[in-house]
């Protein structure tokens, strides 16, 4: 089975680029060079070079002592919010800078849900001295205020989404309208969602996370493969990165967790895998949580970062073949693992990494099972949730 | 022969499109604003399918759409209100929507129901060019549907000769790199790329910020007309649209 992406860039029926002809310059330029950038000698060493003295990486592989004795098996934590900025999404960003520094772009422009990519890239623009704009859903700008008050601090032009609910879709749907609007800029995306080539281009920025896992893991147990990888779900990116090298490795259980909100019958979710249909949404074809007549459903959870109502192509795919297990977690679930991580190990984790923390209690472990769980991200930003609800 | 084509050999010069999302501004106004169109001139009509999430649109037809859908419209009942237009309604009609509402209804359901009706076309921004060529052409074809599709500014030499051989009945000219809804900004560069519609033989009509007669004669100047979409959808919202057309023409 081939999970990766085919020379016209579908992840079997998944993927794709679905946008209209005022984007197709772009997104057939980007088609044309992406790979022979990402492969090219030069932008290696550049990327490996500021990941490791800008970014901090490797981020540690940690053996999670007290939460091993109490699920009783051997967790492991990767931390990607040791990162620089605070996440994961830095890996992608500082990528994807050096892309449009390739390609001459000035501007660029991003969408943020929780802020955490949002952050990310102002950071880079800083560093690489260009322009950013950053659309956020109004809901979110309310709800993830440090980061907005980071984004600007960074220099960074903030731009309420007034549209729809207010959120991540949003957000998606202005920074795409921004691109129509300034086909000179450089759309720098969060997730692997949206046209090809993004994402491949993200799910191989991120794959530094099972590549380093791999690594860590070989010296810690005498073998690279873990028996599981446990990661969220929003768009899906850190998930797709943490499970990349591990893809054919059969051996190698990949769990996924989306946010259900207050339930995935509820109404009231974005849980996009579980309750989802087929459709097209930000470009690509894949699974979304749409209503009989097409109309996309807003999704809802406590994470700004996971409250998406499509999911990246990669993981329909990845969901259909049965590769991976798609599970999900609620708001209470995922306050309740970030608490026990705090309590237990001294790690504030983000809200969007407690739903992966959270499938801990939904799963049964041999005692010698070597579990990984990517903490995605800190809980900085979740401080104000975090206070309210515990 | 399909309206569309019949349009375009007995009319050379100023043709006039409109567009408004269906069920805008009330449920039921479809057919009367189809109607009140046709009554007063105006040649073609685009009626948009409202969509949650209209990329390629400015704020006024994103706002237009999310009251059509607020007030209940769906594609089904588009249909059931279109049933027995071809009765009092002869000009050619299009339906401009998003792919997904489209594939959501079923493809093919979606002709059949095109056909009957007496659609004559459809503009889909979001569905690609080889998309199409591969999987839907047959399909459109035998119900005698056409897809019009989309150049841009952008747009270099050799795929606006590819959109434009492929494009079927006209080839829709996006006026400036923008979404719906901007103003209409001339310049010696966007006359360039307009002058390149004379080299191809497929009709053409300007849209995207065609917003009064001004605008509508300047684009005339260049294709065999202009499509007026969001100025179109102000004037309904302020009970105006007779008076805006004849204004226009
Ligand atoms: C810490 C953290 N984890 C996870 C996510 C979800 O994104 P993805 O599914 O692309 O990893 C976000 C998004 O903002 C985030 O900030």
């Amino acid at each position: 089975m081939n999970y990766q992406i085919d020379n016209k860039g579908f992840y079997g029926k998944f993927g794709g680029a679905y946008i209209p002809e005022l984007l197709r310059k772009n997104v057939d330029e980007l088609q044309a060079v992406y790979l022979d950038i990402l492969e090219s000698e030069d932008f290696k060493n550049e990327y490996a070079r500021l990941l490791d003295n800008y970014v901090g990486r490797p981020t540690p592989l940690t053996f999670a002592k007290n939460l091993s004795s109490k699920y009783q098996t051997q967790i492991y934590l990767k931390r990607e919010d040791l990162n620089h900025t605070g996440a994961h999404k830095i890996n992608n960003t500082i990528g994807q800078i050096l892309l449009a520094k390739h390609l001459g772009k000035k501007r660029i422009i991003a969408e943020t849900g929780a802020g955490q990519h949002g952050v990310a890239t102002a950071t880079v623009c800083a560093l690489f001295g260009l322009e950013c704009v950053v659309h956020m859903g109004a809901l979110d700008v309310k709800r993830q205020a440090p980061n907005v008050a980071r984004m600007k601090m960074l220099g960074a032009t903030v731009i309420p989404a007034t549209s729809g609910n207010q959120t991540l879709k949003d957000a998606t749907n202005e920074a795409i309208r921004d691109w129509i609007a300034n086909p000179h800029s450089f759309y720098l995306i969060g997730s692997v969602v949206g046209p090809h080539p993004y994402p491949d281009i993200v799910s191989r920025l991120q794959s530094i996370i099972s590549e380093e896992i791999r690594v860590q893991l070989e010296k810690e147990q005498n073998t690279p493969n873990p028996d599981y990888v446990i990661a969220c779900v929003g768009g899906g990116s850190n998930a797709a990165g943490a499970f990349y090298h591990f893809l054919d490795e059969k051996a190698v259980k990949l769990v996924a967790v989306e946010a259900a909100g207050k339930g995935i019958d509820s109404s009231e979710t974005a849980a996009t895998i579980t309750i989802g249909t087929t459709g097209f949404i930000h470009g690509s074809k894949t699974l979304l949580m749409q209503d009989d007549d097409g109309q996309i459903i807003e999704p809802y959870s406590i994470s700004a970062g996971l409250d998406y109502p499509g999911v990246g192509p990669i993981h329909a795919h990845l969901a259909e073949t049965g590769r991976v297990n798609y599970i999900s977690a609620t708001d209470d679930e995922a306050l309740n693992a970030a608490k026990t991580l705090a309590l237990n190990e001294g790690i504030i984790p983000a809200l969007e990494s407690a739903h992966a923390l959270a499938a801990l209690d939904k799963m049964q472990f041999k005692k010698n099972d070597v579990v990984v769980v990517i903490v995605s991200g800190r809980g900085d930003k979740d401080m104000e949730t975090y206070i309210t609800h515990l | 022969m399909n309206r569309i084509d019949n349009l375009f050999q007995n009319k050379k010069q100023d043709i006039l499109s409109i567009y408004f999302p269906a069920g805008y501004p009330n449920l039921n106004d479809t057919v009367s604003n189809l109607e009140l169109l046709q009554k007063n001139g105006v040649d073609m009509v685009e009626i948009g399918i409202p969509f949650s999430d209209p990329l390629a649109d400015g704020s006024a037809i994103q706002a237009a759409s999310k009251q059509a859908l607020d007030n209940g419209m769906t594609l089904s009942l588009l249909f059931e209100q279109l049933s027995s237009v071809r009765k009092t309604v002869s000009i050619p009609l299009l339906l401009m929507g998003y792919w997904n509402t489209i594939y959501r209804y079923g493809v093919d359901l979606f002709l059949q129901d095109c056909q009957k009706v007496g659609i004559d076309g459809l503009i889909i921004p979001d569905l690609p060019l080889e998309e199409f060529e591969e999987h839907y052409k047959s399909d459109f074809h035998k119900y005698g549907i056409y897809n019009v599709l989309l150049a841009c500014p952008e747009t270099d030499e050799a795929r606006f000769k590819n959109l434009a051989n492929a494009s079927q009945g006209f080839l829709y000219l996006v006026s400036s790199s923008a979404t719906t809804g901007g103003s209409l900004k001339t310049s010696e560069k966007q006359k360039d790329y307009f002058n390149r519609i004379k080299m191809i033989e497929t009709p053409s009509l300007i849209g995207f910020g065609i917003a009064n007669r001004n605008n509508f004669e300047y684009a005339c100047q260049f294709a065999n007309g202009a499509i007026v979409g969001t100025a179109f959808i102000k004037a309904l919202e302020k009970n105006q649209a007779q008076e805006f057309i004849k204004d226009l023409i």
